[in-house]
């Protein structure tokens, strides 16, 4: 719960965090550590100082440590953490949905832990989402297209395998596909980064919600005409809110193209932890304004406070069916805790 | 003495040089950006340019492109006999590496990693947001000095040469987006329109504004990827340390990325 200066309660559901191991132990290769150590630079580049963590905290963190940053130090309600296995660089997965779930089972009332599937996998990956669901209930799953497979360095939304997958996924009533669009290596022909894929997936599968995380970065203007144009995209807003800080105006501009083009209904909060914590970003986004003369360029579009609470955590609990009241009644009586061990 | 001299003297002709080679994602010149590492000249013939991008997963197509572009640019200073380009800690780098030291040309070396196509379309693609984000500082800037929209879509090439800017990013990307024109051959002649879409078409009066909304679009991209880089470029080799006054950022391979002025100085 994020708390006003005039003492208005927030609800925020933080809608893109982790739970990784990306410690020396657990990484296979050299691009498990060049993986880590990218977040790292992230993390080092875009904090505050006051919020910067020693690199081996950053690798590890533990049980404590989330709970603590997310909501006894955080503002957060709720968190939604995502699923990146990365089977091929790391020996025991990344982010994986069983030691995410477990995790989670300390306090199930605040996680919704998303599952994740790799299309090329075939009959499996369908036997596994048949899996997910049955034993976790999954309601959302995060797709990384730039995951490699033995020979293959990448994959997009709209190849006939991810198909048979996506329509599993509504026939199961997984509804919510949180999309990462990282750099695919192979075909070298094509743009890396391209969102043109989502364009493909978000028309072909209507019921479901193709939430777009990093709004499409570095590609956001493409992305911005793709939302604009289907009624099921949504941007998650990870990796843009940390310019709230280093570059105010770079974060302005991208709001104002966000609002612009995607609208307030359609724009997620998500702190990308443990990259960074929900704390220092929530307090900066409530006092944030839009620049005047960016506002202008841009149909005088403004993050009022109507507005910043759409994105903190209404838009989210639409997607994910959560009754914001009913949560809030629920959360109270259980107050935030460290738990002892 | 006079060695040094002269072999610093060729390392700062090299990097004058690579300010031509440009990224094609940010159209920035890989100088600006610091993605150059290391400039070494021998014998006063052969140069070897180490450089690297700001994380290991940034794109290879580019990466490839990078390290064409700048065995193109020191092979054509006169006195290089021999050049080696060598691109570190990155998931392609031995590739790369490979193609571009291999004396093939680059669609050939590149049609072995995509089935045989061709990277045309992908470079034709950022072309254009390189087109676009210079354009619209150029036109922003006759919008600033008080051209009327009328004015603005009818300006010929010759009209717009003459114009006198003031801003600095105005004067830096007006002769970028002149040279655009002229590759493309959007605007040869003195009389053709200095303004026009990537594909030619002419601008309407009534359709000013809706351009330079979409134009803003691509800047807006260009330049927040830009920063990230940049950041990115920056923090890759660091690490913190929790000292008695709290965290602090250091560099934990000191010296590994020297500043050019330093490796111009040096003699």
């Amino acid at each position: 719960m994020f708390k006003t200066p005039n003492g208005k309660e927030i609800f925020v559901i933080d809608g893109h965090t982790h739970f990784w191991d990306g410690s020396p132990e657990n990484q296979a290769n050299i691009h498990g550590k060049q993986f880590i150590d990218c977040f790292y630079a992230y993390h080092t580049n875009l904090s505050p100082e006051d919020q910067l963590w020693e690199k081996t905290k950053f690798e590890k963190y533990s049980e404590d440590d989330i709970y603590r940053d997310l909501f006894v130090e955080g503002p957060d309600d709720m968190a939604i953490i995502q699923t990146t296995v990365l089977s091929d660089f790391y020996k025991k997965g990344f982010g994986c949905l069983e030691r995410s779930s477990e995790m989670a089972k300390r306090h199930p009332e605040r996680f919704i832990v998303n599952g994740s599937f790799d299309p090329r996998d075939g009959e499996k990956a369908l036997e596994y989402i048949h899996y997910m669901k049955e034993v976790y209930d999954i309601q959302g799953v995060k797709m990384y297209t730039a995951e490699w497979n033995g020979d293959s360095k990448g994959w997009a939304l709209n190849d006939p395998s991810a198909y048979k997958c996506f329509e599993l996924c509504e026939k199961l009533g997984i509804k919510n596909i949180h999309v990462h669009k990282g750099p695919t290596i192979i075909p070298l022909s094509k743009d890396a980064f391209s969102v043109d894929d989502v364009d493909y997936a978000a028309t072909d599968f209507q019921n479901l919600n193709w939430i777009v995380e990093h709004c499409g970065l570095p590609r956001l203007d493409d992305f911005c005409w793709i939302a604009t144009q289907e009624t099921n995209v949504y941007a998650g807003l990870a990796v843009a809110m940390p310019f709230i800080h280093s570059r105010p105006r770079y974060f302005g501009e991208v709001m104002a193209e966000l609002l612009w083009w995607v609208g307030e209904d359609k724009l997620l909060f998500g702190s990308d932890y443990a990259i960074w914590t929900p704390g220092w970003l929530v307090e900066k986004f409530w006092n944030y304004q839009i620049p005047e003369d960016i506002s202008a360029e841009r149909g005088g579009v403004q993050l009022t406070d109507e507005i910043k609470e759409k994105i903190l955590g209404l838009n989210a609990a639409r997607l994910y069916g959560i009754d914001v009241a009913a949560k809030k009644a629920e959360l109270a009586g259980a107050p935030v805790q460290i738990a002892a061990e | 003495m006079l060695v040094a001299n002269l072999k610093a003297e060729l390392e700062t002709e090299v990097w004058d040089c690579l300010d031509n080679v440009t990224d094609p994602e940010l159209d920035e010149p890989v100088t600006d950006m610091g993605f150059i590492e290391r400039i070494e000249v021998k014998d006063a013939k052969s140069v070897k340019v180490e450089f690297r991008l700001p994380t290991y997963w940034c794109s290879p197509n580019f990466a490839f492109l990078m390290a064409f572009g700048i065995r193109r640019e020191v092979t054509s200073l006169p006195w290089v006999i021999e050049a080696e380009v060598q691109l570190n800690d990155h998931c392609f780098g031995d590739k790369v590496n490979e193609g571009v030291n291999s004396g093939r040309a680059y669609h050939d070396i590149f049609a072995e990693y995509c089935d045989g196509a061709k990277l045309d379309e992908v470079v034709e693609t950022f072309l254009a947001k390189a087109f676009d984000r210079r354009q619209e500082t150029v036109l922003l800037g006759l919008q600033a000095l008080g051209h009327r929209p009328s004015e603005i879509v009818t300006m010929t090439l010759a009209e717009l040469q003459q114009v006198t800017f003031n801003g600095e990013e105005e004067l830096r990307q007006l002769p970028r987006y002149l040279d655009l024109l002229a590759v493309q051959g959007l605007a040869t002649e003195p009389d053709d329109l200095a303004f026009t879409t990537w594909e030619g078409h002419e601008i309407a009066v009534a359709d000013l504004s809706d351009h330079l909304t979409r134009l803003r679009s691509t800047r807006i991209n260009m330049e927040f990827n830009g920063a990230l880089c940049r950041g990115l470029a920056k923090t890759r080799y660091k690490e913190v340390e929790i000292g008695p006054d709290g965290p602090q950022l250091i560099d934990f391979i000191a010296g590994h990325v020297p500043p050019r002025e330093e490796a111009a100085a040096t003699d």
